[in-house]
């Protein structure tokens, strides 16, 4: 299994193209060894279509990225964060259905 | 997206993709019936998908991860045809001759028999603070997030067979792993709990209950509460693992199939037919008391052997009758 067709971010690269960013970002926290992530990116990116330019969606393997995860308190994934202006607005963690997944991203990015 | 029209009408439709749901698509597709599995969005494959080594599988030898077996079995089963939907059954209309399952998506499915292999979901404790810490110390898949507790104190809570493998392998991240057990001995296997209680990393706090979990962002430890005496006392760990035990993911079929009063399908064993003529089932969905991948794989081949038989059933009594005066050769020698 690979893993999610995001563009990868990494400890070096997270402050520019996450917090720097000028719309939001939603980070996909995985790993290889997580099988909900692996189910749980396809179903994202489908979504994320429908989003355009009005949503960047970007990945962050934990297992490489050990900074950026301590430092958001990650303790479980897939964990879905959502970024705007440089600050952590919120956190959707765990595998869920699509219409559940697009239901709570509608209510983030309107 | 699946090729199913509205006006498609399936000979087995299986809600459903573990060993159960596989199996059964296994043996429904070899018997011809174009099985399609309702396999989950992201839950496909079941509960072996959040597992790591799978020792007790027979023709396995070495072990087999749960994941791969997983695949090998939906593997199988499309080999010989069967039609797996990543998306989730939401609803049933198992009433009269053709049933419907409709899924998330708003596709409808109309079809002829129904194979029921929902699975089960992870107990959760029912502790205040449970689900505010779920994703934030309180965790129900070792696999997923041991990862994150490197050299700290886990807490399992569960004497089974999942506890002492949750545990044994939490070990590989964690200081100490502290068991958490309601009775002063285990309900777990021989060779599972053996290995529990060798490994140094793990304590066992027996004839314990976790009475609270502590924390607001993130777990900080908890309250266990002595099952004999009441009494109380603190522990402090960052993650907290439940594992005791399973809960049916039947609530969608509630007043269509007759239920336990634990949610449980009922079946007339040794057959897997439930309280509704073609709606058949198997797997942990019925079973409370194996619950081995093997036994969730046997029930499912019997499903699709029960529904297989159903079929032809219809299939005859939509025949007309023949009778002498009907035979073709009759008809020819007037």
């Amino acid at each position: 299994m690979t893993g999610p067709a995001f563009p990868p971010v990494t400890d070096d690269t997270f402050a520019e193209e996450v917090l720097a960013a000028s719309g939001p970002v939603l980070v996909d926290f995985w790993a290889a060894w997580c099988q909900p992530c692996l189910k749980l990116s396809p179903v994202l990116a489908e979504l994320a279509t429908g989003y355009g330019d009005r949503l960047r969606v970007v990945a962050l393997d934990v297992d490489e990225n050990p900074d950026t995860t301590r430092a958001y308190g990650i303790v479980s994934i897939p964990t879905l964060a959502l970024f705007r202006d440089g600050g952590l607005v919120t956190t959707l963690v765990g595998a869920r259905p699509k219409p559940a997944l697009a239901k709570e991203l509608a209510a983030l990015v309107p | 997206m699946t090729e199913t029209t509205p006006t498609t009408l399936h000979e087995v439709v299986i809600v459903g993709s573990g060993p159960a749901g596989y199996t059964a698509a296994i043996y429904a597709a070899r018997a011809n019936l174009a099985p399609v599995v309702i396999a989950g969005a992201v839950t496909a494959g079941g509960a072996l998908m959040n597992t790591t080594e799978v020792e007790n599988f027979p023709g396995f030898p070495e072990g087999v991860m749960g994941p791969e077996l997983m695949e090998k079995m939906q593997e199988q089963a499309e080999k010989f045809g069967a039609t797996v939907v990543y998306d989730d059954a939401v609803s049933v209309d198992l009433t009269g001759d053709v049933k419907t399952v409709t899924t998330a998506e708003g596709d409808v499915y109309r079809t002829r028999s129904v194979i029921l292999a929902n699975g089960s979901a992870y107990k959760e404790l029912g502790l205040e603070g449970e689900k505010s810490l779920g994703g934030r110390g309180v965790s129900y898949c070792a696999t997923c997030d041991g990862f994150f507790f490197r050299e700290q104190h886990i807490i399992v809570v569960g004497g089974g067979d999942s506890a002492m493998e949750e545990a044994t392998f939490l070990t590989k991240f964690a200081s100490k792993v502290t068991v958490v057990h309601r009775r002063d001995e285990l309900r777990a296997s021989k060779i599972m709990a053996d290995r529990a209680m060798a490994n140094p990393k793990i304590e066992f706090a027996w004839n314990s209950e976790v009475a609270a979990i502590h924390g607001t962002d993130k777990v900080t430890g908890v309250t266990l509460r002595d099952t004999v005496t009441g009494e109380e006392r603190e522990l402090d760990a960052t993650g907290v693992f439940v594992a005791i035990g399973h809960v049916p993911r039947t609530d969608m079929l509630a007043g269509q199939v007759e239920l336990d009063e634990n949610g449980y399908i009922v079946v007339t064993s040794p057959s897997t037919a439930t309280s509704v003529p073609g709606v058949f089932a198997c797997g942990d969905a019925v079973d409370h008391t194996y619950r081995q991948a093997i036994t969730a794989a046997g029930t499912g081949c019997a499903a699709a052997l029960d529904a297989e038989r159903y079929l032809a059933a219809l299939g005859e009594a939509a025949e007309p009758a023949v009778d002498a005066s009907q035979t073709p050769q009759g008809a020819v020698a007037l």
